[in-house]
């Protein structure tokens, strides 16, 4: 046992970067999966809409970290070996592609039908419709609960730690099991992620009450 | 494929599973009645307390809603000790859901009472009504309507949140298959299963609420 010093701190926030970078990807990942989810369920085949509000439902009916353990496990099965940190980016973008593919989905229903009618009036076809007229709408409906939406993933990203992958908080449990105050050290992560998270929560807050307004 | 599925000795711990759904669903919905009392008081407070006290339940909100929950389950479990505070890790696993879901049902409470139209309670202080019962009977029965959606689901993610408690060993579900995992090596085999069961249980409360949504608080009809 030693003392909690500047060498912990130091370490506790270069831990930091393995979070962000996880957040970044299941973002990435998520938004390129929740994309094509949202493009599914609100499209015209009846097969893929089934397979999208499939996909949502067994996301957001199952806790993430099963989510992370089958990511985890379900690879090994096919005969593929992951680590812990492709493990976890797997599963959190499958989980984000959920997630966002829902938040993205009801924004495509808010643009309103007449919208389509005039656009399919114009000539336009599928997609020069959504790439022209209703996504850059839905775009500005969607800032806010998408930028909440990675404000959980930034704190679900801490999961990971439980199947092993060293960002912060796997980084804070080190450092405690080595120091032992764990007072000091989680409640100095849980700063950590609070600089992260808050300045995101507050500026979703701030886009959404410009939309409100602006709907008025 | 050359894996060769195992689901027996999965299985076989039929009774270890369910004696762990059972505490999931009772450690759920302890954490959510006293939520609801900690959402109620704090709803209370924001909108009808003094400044500070308003201060100070933001801080609670923003704090907990901008921090993993896991971090917020360690500084109980482990922090509080030195603080001269010793919990089970049961204990300490229903106060940090309870603190948890507090935060995100005060929000919740908060909005469902600012829906509330300002000439409602301006009308019950015009009957006389003391702000406890302005509260009580004017603010909070409609409010619970208009945020009977957001609660429920809510209640839904705070019992798939119980699955973090098992990084404590807090007796639910997700440690019962820990516990099954670290003596079959089934890895696969039980968390599949247990996925089963916690997807099984969303799909009951989604379709229980909606049936308690369609009969018991339908809105009556506006004239």
């Amino acid at each position: 046992m030693r003392d909690f010093g500047w060498g912990d701190t130091l370490f506790l926030i270069g831990a930091v970067r393995w979070t962000l970078l996880l957040s970044f990807v299941a973002f990435v990942g998520g938004s390129l999966g929740g994309l094509a989810v949202a493009l599914c369920r609100t499209g015209r085949i009846r097969v893929l809409r089934w397979l999208a509000a499939g996909f949502i439902t067994l996301f957001q009916g199952t806790p993430l970290l099963m989510q992370l353990f089958l990511a985890f496990f379900v690879p090994g099965i096919l005969g593929f070996d992951v680590d812990p940190w492709a493990a976890a980016a797997i599963g959190l973008s499958l989980h984000a592609a959920a997630f966002l593919g829902e938040i993205w989905r009801g924004a495509i229903e808010v643009v309103p039908r007449g919208q389509w009618e005039a656009s399919t009036a114009l000539g336009l076809r599928y997609a020069a419709q959504m790439r022209y007229v209703v996504l850059p709408q839905a775009v500005r409906i969607a800032v806010p609960p998408t930028v909440g939406f990675l404000v959980q993933l930034i704190k679900a990203t801490s999961l990971a730690s439980i199947i092993g992958f060293v960002e912060l908080t796997r980084a804070a449990q080190i450092v405690n099991n080595a120091t032992f105050q764990p007072f000091t050290v989680f409640g100095l992560v849980a700063l950590i992620y609070f600089i992260i998270c808050w300045p995101l929560s507050l500026y979703s807050r701030r886009m959404e009450q410009r939309l409100l307004v602006a709907s008025r | 494929m050359s894996y060769e599925f195992e689901f027996g000795d999965v299985l076989g711990a039929w009774d270890e599973l369910l004696h762990g759904a059972l505490n999931t669903l009772w450690l759920s919905a302890l954490a959510m009645l006293i939520g609801l009392v900690v959402a109620i008081l704090g709803a209370f407070g924001k909108t009808s307390g003094p400044r500070w006290l308003r201060v100070l339940i933001d801080a609670y909100i923003e704090v907990i809603r901008n921090t993993p929950f896991l971090i917020q389950i360690f500084v109980v479990f482990f922090g509080l000790p030195s603080l001269g505070i010793r919990l089970e890790a049961d204990q300490a696993a229903l106060l940090a859901l309870v603190i948890n879901v507090g935060a995100y049902a005060t929000e919740i409470m908060r909005a469902g009472i600012e829906s509330i139209g300002k000439g409602q309670i301006e009308a019950g202080k015009s009957l006389g009504l003391t702000p406890l019962q302005i509260f009580r009977y004017v603010v909070l029965k409609p409010a619970i309507q208009a945020i009977y959606p957001a609660l429920t689901s809510q209640f839904i993610l705070l019992m798939l949140n119980t699955s973090v408690c098992s990084a404590i060993a807090a007796s639910e579900l997700t440690a019962a298959a820990n516990d099954i995992q670290s003596r079959t090596f089934r890895s696969f085999e039980v968390y599949f299963v247990v996925t089963v069961i916690y997807f099984a249980l969303s799909l009951l409360f989604w379709g229980l609420f909606r049936v308690i949504e369609r009969t018991l608080l339908r809105q009556p009809a506006r004239r």
